[in-house]
């Protein structure tokens, strides 16, 4: 196996973690608010075609992955007025979320199919991208160095932050955060709303780097993965990166191990990916305590501030 | 999951798309797609055909559709509401609909119905289909003399007869140029999946293949193809421009022609369940502008193109050996559509295993 394979190999794995990435970090923070919404899959593909109408129509991808933010918080407000002000079943309506997004941003996008995307460069970091083998982390497309701030920025507002002891609080036992004096519903809907700017990132990611096109349902179930990758991961930031990797990586490896032509069924090889994730974040989050510290106690219940 | 999705789906599409039937004297002609009808690929392949219908005949035809309707018991519902809606003549356009199709005739007697690429007729169903393993015998002659490495990549969806076919046929074509061309498969497990199919495309990159051929949907393929200077060709569609660099040429379904034959034999009484496997010569698919290639590769994928609608050149003539060696068929006979229809094993040379 050549370097030029290895880092080819490695750049393609990169790209399948991204988008994993996005939606899961931002889950990630809306369930630790102990908010769970099942909407990623639909405010993805609204991310994607929103994302991909704004950079085709402005020929400025920037602005369209600012559009694509917008849709996913748009989406996600929907899901935030209709599950945290009218307290409606959020398991209902993150499935709602789903169909509605993946039927809105079909009909959205019924012009943009068939039409070729431009595709966002990658950008090299002078000096640092000429190193070998490690110089090939410093030759990304933009969207994936932010995936990895944002990833490090919510790990330290979590942890390191007043606001994310708040918002862990309040998804542990929102009626104790409350009777704080912490504006409960305040809260979630600021991480409901994180949730979907990063799902509409992730949209983004599909339709402006990955694969620069828009078809409907080309999200393909991603926003399920990411959900799965949360709760494997044990709501910890870090566990989501190796999940994604992992994922990523197993996915791409196994469409090798096909092309090399190994003798294992090819269906066997396509489940790979499911079931090494599970099996490794199975196999890391043995330490029951650990689990139940980081679970949000209070996820997917609704609260009813009492007047 | 995907089940609920398709189901609300075709309830949608159903209130929606059926509602509008009215006028009472034209013949209501009706579609069902497996996909959205946009979908950029097959589906829309079938929505071209029924624009077209809907131009030439659209003062003596009304015609509808419903979309993403998933193959199995919704397939059923969706073709029953159809035939209670009026519609005369219906065309279920995936293979997953046969079943569906068949049991749901047998209750609409005076209904017509014509199913896509299945292999089930009765008294008032009829099949239809193209040979697209034409197209792909040229396409694997274009690959073994365009290829430097003698490799190209083939990407799949699932192991069923006719994808098998295709495969087959590429390499037969290839090996009629190249005895000692190599082809490398990846089995997807999709039909769309563009993220998946990007990613199929570059890992068979990365392993040396130098042009790329696919049986699932999206131009992905193409665009990393054109991404690393290398080369392809589209499916189903015409994909170049998605790709203008890298498509060598594309199998172009194009349904419209014999959509507005089977209607038109609707229109006159003329019309009966017949079981429909047309080529190249019919009009039934077309192979793309020939582009990014020298004269005389051109010249002679045309030459095999003339014999393929000729029917002097079979792709499928023998001798064809399996991949341990028997012998299919012998020298100067041909594999008849039955066996072509239920093929379920690899020509020598492929060194992929075949999924069962």
């Amino acid at each position: 196996m050549t370097t030029l394979m290895l880092e080819g190999i490695l750049l393609t794995i990169i790209t399948a973690a991204t988008p994993l990435l996005f939606a899961s970090i931002g889950e990630l923070v809306t369930e630790r608010s102990g908010v769970l919404n099942l909407g990623v899959e639909g405010m993805m593909a609204m991310g994607a075609v929103v994302g991909f109408a704004v950079a085709h129509s402005t020929g400025n991808i920037a602005l369209g992955v600012v559009g694509a933010i917008v849709a996913g918080m748009a989406m996600a407000a929907l899901f935030g007025v209709v599950t945290l002000i009218f307290v409606a079943n959020q398991v209902a309506s993150g499935l709602a979320l789903t169909l509605f997004g993946l039927g809105l941003s079909g009909l959205i996008g019924d012009a943009f199919v068939g039409v070729p995307g431009a595709g966002l460069a990658r950008v090299s970091i002078p000096g640092l991208s000429d190193l070998p083998v490690v110089g090939l982390l410093f030759r990304l497309d933009p969207l994936t160095y932010l995936a990895v701030a944002i990833t490090i920025a919510v790990s330290w507002f979590l942890f390191r932050m007043r606001g994310g002891l708040i918002l862990r609080a309040v998804g542990d036992s929102h009626v104790s955060a409350h009777a704080l004096g912490y504006s409960v519903i305040r809260v979630r809907f600021m991480a409901v709303l994180f949730g979907g700017a990063c799902a509409g990132l992730a949209g983004a990611y599909l339709s402006l780097v990955y694969t620069p096109q828009w078809t409907q349902a080309m999200t393909a179930g991603r926003g399920w993965i990411a959900l799965a990758l949360v709760v494997f991961a044990t709501w910890l930031p870090g566990r989501v990166v190796i999940g994604a990797l992992l994922f990523g990586g197993v996915s791409i490896l196994q469409l090798h191990a096909q092309a090399l032509g190994v003798g294992v069924p090819s269906q066997f090889l396509s489940a790979l990916p499911y079931l090494t994730t599970i099996v490794v974040l199975v196999i890391i989050s043995r330490n029951r305590a650990l689990v139940r510290a980081n679970t949000p106690a209070a996820l997917g219940q609704s609260f009813v501030p009492d007047r | 999951m995907k089940r609920i999705l398709t189901a609300a789906t075709a309830v949608i599409a159903l209130a929606v798309g059926i509602g509008s039937a009215n006028a009472a004297d034209k013949l209501k002609a009706c579609w069902m797609y497996v996909g959205p009808h946009n979908d950029g690929g097959y589906s829309e392949g079938h929505d071209v055909g029924r624009q077209m219908v809907e131009k030439q005949l659209g003062d003596k035809v009304e015609t509808s559709y419903v979309e993403s309707i998933a193959e199995g018991p919704d397939a059923e519902r969706a073709l029953e509401r159809l035939a209670r809606s009026g519609c005369e003549i219906i065309f279920s356009t995936s293979f997953g609909f046969m079943d569906p199709t068949i049991k749901v005739a047998a209750k609409f007697p005076k209904v017509k119905f014509e199913h896509a690429t299945g292999f089930k007729s009765s008294e008032n169903v009829g099949t239809y289909n193209a040979r697209f393993y034409e197209g792909r015998y040229i396409a694997g002659q274009i690959a073994a003399k365009q290829s430097k490495a003698g490799v190209a990549g083939y990407i799949v969806s699932f192991p069923i007869p006719e994808v098998v076919m295709g495969i087959n046929s590429f390499m037969l074509g290839a090996q009629s140029i190249n005895p000692d061309f190599k082809l490398k498969i990846v089995w997807v497990n999709s039909w769309f999946d563009p993220a998946k199919e990007a990613d199929a495309a570059k890992a068979l990159f990365d392993q040396g293949a130098d042009i790329i051929t696919q049986h699932t949907d999206s131009p992905a393929p193409l665009q990393i193809a054109q991404e690393r200077g290398l080369h392809g060709f589209g499916q189903a569609h015409n994909m170049y421009k998605f790709a203008p660099k890298a498509q060598y040429t594309a199998i172009v379904d194009t349904w419209g022609p014999y959509y507005v034959k089977r209607v038109q034999a609707a229109l006159d009484g003329t019309w009966k369940a017949e079981q429909i496997w047309d080529g190249l010569k019919d009009g039934i698919m077309e192979m793309a502008d020939y582009t990014n290639l020298p004269d005389d590769v051109v010249a002679s994928a045309k030459d095999t193109q003339a014999k393929i609608e000729a029917g002097t050149l079979h792709p499928f003539k023998g001798p064809i050996f399996k991949q341990d060696g028997t012998e299919v068929i012998g020298e100067g006979k041909t594999l008849d559509d039955g066996t072509l229809l239920s093929m379920n094993w690899y020509v020598k040379g492929i060194d992929d295993k075949l999924p069962q």
